[in-house]
């Protein structure tokens, strides 16, 4: 597979999550393993550009696969504008739950951009998703935050993605 | 987790090939499957990865819609047809798991995920006729406010967790399957069984038997759909009650309806009874509460679950008279 744009080739047993072969075997701890059962969101991933929870993804299913994790966000110049827009609204305390909610967010911006909608989303076929606060929270609900630092994710993730969504992902 | 050996299969003809081994699993997302394993609640031999079969969602010459087994959640969902035509079941998936799980689970998967009874998962500490046959269940005297209201019995009584299979049970979805004697089709309603004295068979499915694809029948013409689902928290969470419903209204009178329940019983619930009750009756509330109090007279509360039974009311009165509202 690809990670974070570099070939990587591994031998893993059919157990292997796709989260301990980033962390144990690749070494990219910036993936958290927070309750390693699909409840928390804090091992979210792009796989192809898709959210999901390595925690619950074996790794032999992702052979092939392009996977972006935290460490594969920030570009040349820097951090993503989510990053920087994290830091300016305090979104986060312990940290923990951030990589997760940064590589959820950046997939969530992709979605809303292609019109998914959401469970709180009015109408079902709208072609364009206004990615207000309330649909904000309904498409972050998959990560959690212990500190209670939502308020300050939701507005990171606002003041990123809020005016045009996917256009800065 | 014990040890497994893993194939993928090229078709659906080879992996039934590989899927009627002993001890052999289909694997779509996982986001069920290696939970159970990661705990122990199941270990199987080999997994049968079924995530290359066909995902493809096709327009039916009669309108309807056969979508491939392998479909992700997400898809669905967001597909123009499902948004358009069949809002029940694009709410109804929107509302199940997190973004990040609806992208991983494929429909199938969803379909043949697995009771979320704590007793079910609690290998170590727990007894459960649905894990180990005959050992008794410790929900039923137990902590049992999640747990169902209907079509329970003394050895089971355990939700289906999923909100897709709501939607799907009121649209009359139809389940096509491919087993090692060949293809049939079951109504999804006919798919999953009651727990009786035999929790532990919780399908019709045979050894072996795969999920190829789901297959959606026109609504009635004129009907508007929904869904609804009351949760402890206002996101990702598993449903108390829900409720998925096709409703069409005439000069004030229902000529058409569906109406299925979620999180009350060990199935997806289609509430028939309800359904005798609404048709050819006056598209009101006093009707609707009605309906719903005639559906739920055969509940049987638990200790702590007695409260679905009002909720459930309330819920499909609310829903009915949305649509209702939608469709005058």
């Amino acid at each position: 597979m690809r990670v974070n744009g570099a070939e990587v080739e591994a031998a893993v047993d059919p157990r292997t999550s796709l989260l301990d072969l980033l962390r144990e075997t690749l070494g990219l701890s910036g993936t958290k393993k927070g309750c390693d059962q699909g409840a928390c969101g804090a091992c979210t991933v792009l796989a192809d550009g898709e959210r999901i929870l390595s925690c619950l993804a074996l790794a032999v299913q992702y052979a092939g696969r392009e996977i972006t994790t935290v460490e594969g966000l920030a570009g040349p110049d820097g951090p993503h504008p989510l990053q920087r827009a994290f830091i300016d609204h305090d979104g986060f305390q312990c940290g923990y739950c951030t990589p997760g909610h940064l590589c959820s967010a950046v997939g969530m911006a992709a979605e809303a951009a292609r019109g998914v909608p959401s469970y709180v989303t009015a109408d079902l076929t709208a072609d364009r998703v206004v990615l207000d606060r309330d649909e904000i929270r309904e498409r972050m609900s998959g990560n959690l935050c212990r500190c209670g630092a939502h308020n300050g994710i939701v507005a990171a993730i606002a003041a990123t993605y809020a005016a045009g969504p996917g256009e800065r992902a | 987790m014990n040890p497994f050996g893993y194939a993928r299969a090229a078709d659906a003809a080879d992996a039934v090939r590989l899927g009627s081994a002993p001890r052999a699993a289909y694997l779509g997302g996982g986001t069920n499957l290696v939970d159970l394993m990661r705990r122990n609640v199941v270990a199987p031999a080999t997994l049968v990865d079924v995530t290359g079969l066909s995902s493809a969602i096709e327009e039916r010459p009669d309108g309807g819609l056969l979508i491939g087994a392998a479909a992700r959640n997400t898809a669905v969902a967001e597909h123009r047809a499902v948004r358009a035509r069949y809002p029940l079941l694009a709410r109804a998936i929107l509302a199940g798991g997190s973004a990040q799980i609806r992208n991983m689970a494929t429909v199938a998967g969803n379909i043949l995920q697995r009771t979320r009874c704590p007793y079910f998962y609690d290998v170590a500490g727990s007894r459960c006729n649905r894990r180990h046959p005959g050992q008794g269940c410790d929900a039923i005297d137990g902590h049992n406010r999640d747990h169902a209201i209907l079509g329970g019995s003394p050895a089971c009584v355990a939700t289906h967790p999923s909100d897709m299979c709501v939607a799907l049970a009121a649209a009359d979805a139809v389940v096509h399957l491919r087993g090692a004697r060949g293809a049939r089709v079951l109504p999804l309603t006919e798919l999953h069984r009651l727990p009786g004295d035999h929790p532990e068979i919780e399908t019709e499915l045979e050894a072996g038997e795969l999920i190829t694809a789901v297959e959606l029948p026109p609504l009635p013409p004129g009907a508007a759909s929904g869904y609804r689902k009351v949760r402890d928290r206002a996101g990702y969470a598993f449903a108390l009650v829900s409720v998925a419903a096709v409703l069409r209204v005439e000069r004030g009178v229902i000529t058409a309806v569906r109406l299925a329940l979620g999180g009350v019983a060990p199935k997806p619930w289609r509430a028939r009874t309800a359904e005798q009750a609404l048709l050819g009756a006056p598209a009101d509330p006093a009707t609707f509460r009605a309906a719903a109090r005639t559906e739920l007279a055969a509940a049987v509360p638990l200790r702590h679950n007695a409260f679905k039974i009002e909720l459930a009311e309330r819920t499909v009165t609310a829903v009915l008279a949305d649509l209702a509202g939608e469709a005058r």
